[in-house]
């Protein structure tokens, strides 16, 4: 008898686990990228595509790299925190429009306001697939000497960005 | 109005799934044929209900209704009709419309197919499924509406995720879909044979080509999603063990396990509570694969919605389908008995063996793609478990299986003993050993992984093929010896030559593929795998509804021309994205892979070049095709068909011929 009730057990114990896993943040997987050097590329720019972006330009200085796209809805809920950011200029903040079409791209922008001091398009995702982009929105913080230092996967929340990236930024900074 | 149709449409249904589980269960339970004579005429309004839901959805794609929330979010006025039409799957509400209406389209199939059964296993089977469609309504209608209003209506829609954009993709859902929602027969049947305690071999009989029909499905669906990802996702790779596609490969593993349960159980009447066990653990990850999926508790590039709220929902549904199911085994199954007795050494144990390994497998994928979330449960962190894991655990489990996997069909039922079957098995166990040890010679490099892996390959080719000579000897017409086989049993054979198929590709693609990315001048030559590709430079050409940018890359072999590739970069005019369309060669022998990267700036023309050579490659789709061919022959298998021909026979129709045979194989059958 006792066998046969024995995948019932089993099952209850893994049901358990689930239940406790949904209370988890399946956002915060360690990224194999962080402490390691931005992976490098050169993207044209949106707005004027015969320009060239490329993260070695940014030596020296500590920014925000955030991934979008306009037919991400998640990205319009983190974009007043961009806003926000870029009206108090404490980061650079560094945009990719990640699969998406170049006049989308920038309708949204027009829309939304821009807070980016530039923006770069990864119209077919490759660079994408070398930051590891597993959804859109992410957002990268990346120090002085180049090395990825936090990686947000979905969109950065008000207490995210109070508790872990602008104390990270301020400490970055003053290295 | 068309949307409130719909919606109101998936009411009526939930209000007819609701009768279809009571019902007909209390009938059956009380022997009231009353209730009982309802179940078909409820499985048959439920199936009209879901399927104007989803009508109606597809209605509001086609005609672009942006004020339904769910097309505003997944479709564009300019999305060509095809895309619309499959953006209907495009995202989690509508993933569970499609789950719904394949339900019901499998609750019709049974409902119509199942003349010949008793009519309170009818009305259990139906009833159990009826329960399942219960439990999926409820999710949508709760938390999930796909016909919830945008008011005000959006100008546009926010357009299909271009991921999704891809012929590939539009058939890839519905197909695993089919066999994820298909295996809710097979489980339906398991749980109504355990109410009615009726646990033998006609129960097996009616279970298996519904089993195998949902099996052929999921081996399609996976196929299709790999080969998708091959040459779609341009990384040249067909399988990335991630948890997405773990969770169809999952249920896929124990299905292919039931399978061959189910034969033992119709044949011998061995194995019952291991095959009921299987055919609920089949459906069961079936269902886990929509929580892992859709509740968002993994991190996939496949779960577009993560929500914890329907995540809890969808955690509750499972714990009591499987739950209660499990609970039903405990009690019904030590009533069951053991059925035919066999040996250590007899097909039913090497069956059961391999039984034993799928399982096996399965659940080491299992504990792969949910270890870290049980790790993060303990508060010991988060981690990620990748391929390496995988590889590991996955190769020493097969060797035995494939290994036993020739034997048999070949070994008795009931008893072997181990001096004949070596000395039936010998030489074909020898040339694939020889074959194996060889051929990589003959290919320029030598590896025990792909000797290994060869001979599994000519291994089961060999005992196919030792198979088909020890059946088809003998004196007299060879036609009709290869005519008097049992569709079921090529079907089998089918099934394991694909299977030697695609350890061929893996073995080959992996042990002897060539990736090279480079820059390219005009002129410039790179090798690769034997062979030289020689860039010639790019030009505009105009396509139907593009512009492109078309690279010349003539290949040749010790310097002879062997073909020209013309990779591409498209502009569509209409929609203005880019595409990269990689020329590949597809041959028996391998792929040949060219695709353009970039332009490389300040440069005379030059560009970034992937050259790829794929020994083999398509090979491994091929096997798959031929594994679900396998399946499509072992339906087809006329024993499936006796009853409804039986049937038609005492209903007074005409049959000209094949009476006498039709009995003599029924006899020969049951």
């Amino acid at each position: 008898m006792m066998r046969f009730i024995l995948p019932f057990v089993v099952f209850m114990i893994m049901a358990a686990f689930m239940y406790v896993g949904l209370g988890l943040n399946p956002r915060e997987v360690p990224s194999p990228l962080v402490g390691k050097a931005a992976p490098a590329f050169t993207l044209p720019q949106l707005h004027e595509p015969s320009k060239q972006f490329s993260p070695q330009d940014m030596k020296g200085k500590v920014w925000l790299f955030n991934v979008w796209a306009s037919w991400c809805t998640a990205c319009e809920g983190e974009h007043p925190l961009f806003m926000e950011l870029s009206r108090k200029n404490i980061v650079p903040i560094y945009g990719m429009d990640y699969k998406d079409k170049r006049e989308n791209g920038e309708a949204w922008l027009r829309k939304h306001g821009n807070p980016y001091t530039l923006v770069v398009s990864d119209i077919e995702g490759r660079v994408g697939i070398d930051y590891g982009v597993y959804g859109v929105p992410e957002t990268y913080l990346i120090d002085k000497q180049g090395i990825i230092r936090h990686k947000q996967i979905g969109a950065v929340t008000p207490e995210i960005l109070d508790e872990t990236i602008l104390p990270l930024i301020k400490e970055l900074q003053a290295k | 109005m068309i949307p409130e149709i719909g919606h109101f449409a998936l009411i009526v249904a939930l209000f007819l799934v609701i009768c279809l589980g009571t019902l007909p269960i209390i009938g059956a339970a009380r022997n009231n044929a009353v209730l009982m004579g309802t179940t078909r005429s409820l499985a048959y309004g439920q199936f009209v209900f879901s399927t104007i839901a989803f009508a109606c959805l597809t209605y509001a794609f086609i005609v672009n209704d942006f004020s339904v929330l769910y097309v505003a979010q997944h479709s564009n006025s300019q999305l060509p009709v095809v895309y619309r039409v499959a953006a209907v799957w495009g995202g989690h509400e509508g993933s569970l419309l499609l789950w719904v209406f394949l339900l019901s389209a499998w609750i019709l199939a049974v409902a119509v197919y199942s003349r010949h059964l008793p009519e309170e296993m009818v009305a259990r089977v139906l009833g159990v499924m009826g329960l399942i469609a219960v439990g999926f309504l409820l999710f949508m209608l709760l938390t999930s509406d796909p016909f919830e209003r945008l008011l005000p209506a959006a100008a546009d829609g926010r357009d299909l995720n271009p991921l999704l954009q891809d012929p590939g993709l539009v058939i890839h859902p519905p197909m695993l879909y089919m066999g994820y929602v298909g295996f809710s027969v097979a489980f339906a049947f398991a749980i109504a044979a355990l109410l009615g305690g009726r646990l033998d071999a006609t129960w097996a009989r009616w279970s298996r080509p519904w089993t195998t029909v949902a099996w052929v499905f999921m081996t399609g669906g996976i196929a299709i999603g790999s080969w998708w990802a091959y040459y779609e996702l341009g990384w040249g790779g067909w399988w990335f063990w991630d948890p997405v596609e773990n969770a169809s490969f999952m249920p896929w593993l124990i299905g292919t396990a039931l399978i061959h349960s189910l034969a033992v159980t119709e044949k011998r009447g061995a194995f019952k509570s291991w095959t009921v066990l299987l055919a609920i653990a089949a459906f069961s990850l079936s269902l886990m694969g929509t929580f892992l999926v859709r509740s968002g508790v993994l991190t996939s590039v496949h779960s577009f919605a993560a929500d914890p709220k329907r995540g809890i929902f969808i955690l509750s549904f499972l714990v009591i389908v499987i739950g209660v199911s499990l609970l039903l085994f405990a009690w019904r199954a030590p009533k069951i008995g053991l059925g035919g007795k066999f040996d250590l050494l007899s097909r039913e144990s090497l069956l059961l063996s391999n039984n034993v390994l799928l399982s096996v497998a399965a659940a080491s994928v299992f504990i792969g793609t949910l270890y870290p979330l049980f790790m993060d449960a303990l508060g010991q962190g988060k981690l990620s478990v990748g391929p390496p894991y995988f590889e590991a655990v996955f190769v020493p489990l097969m060797v035995p299986m494939v290994l036993m996997m020739g034997l048999g069909p070949l070994a008795r039922w009931k008893k072997f003993t181990v001096p004949e079957l070596v000395k039936r098995v010998r030489w074909a166990f020898a040339s694939a050993l020889l074959i194996a040890l060889l051929l990589p010679l003959t290919m320029g490099k030598w590896t025990a992984m792909i000797a290994l892996g060869l001979l599994l390959a000519f291994w089961i080719v060999a005992s196919v093929l030792l198979s088909l000579r020890e059946r088809l000897a003998g004196h007299g017409n060879l036609m009709q010896r290869v005519r008097g086989q049992s569709l079921s049993y090529y079907g089998m054979q089918f099934a394991h030559l694909g299977v030697a198929l695609f350890i061929i590709g893996v073995t080959l693609v992996n042990g002897y593929e060539t990736e090279r990315d480079v820059r390219m001048d005009v002129g410039d030559t790179v090798q690769a795998g034997g062979y030289e590709f020689r860039f010639n430079g790019v030009t505009e050409t105009q396509g139907a509804n593009y512009i492109a940018a078309q690279g010349r890359v003539s290949v040749s072999k010790n310097g002879k021309p062997v073909t020209e590739l013309f990779p591409e970069k498209r502009q569509y005019n209409v929609s203005g994205m880019p595409m990269t369309e990689a020329a590949i060669d597809t041959g028996w022998l391998g792929d040949l892979y060219v695709s353009l990267g970039e332009p490389i700036p300040n440069s005379n023309g030059a560009w970034a070049v992937r050259v790829y050579i794929k020994p083999f490659v398509d090979w491994i789709w091929a096997g798959c095709l031929l594994m679900a061919l396998g399946g499509v022959l072992a339906i087809s298998d006329r024993r499936y068909r006796i009853h409804r021909e039986t049937k038609a026979r005492n209903r007074g129709m005409e049959n000209k011929s094949g009476t006498g045979n039709l009995l003599a194989a029924e006899g020969k059958q049951s």
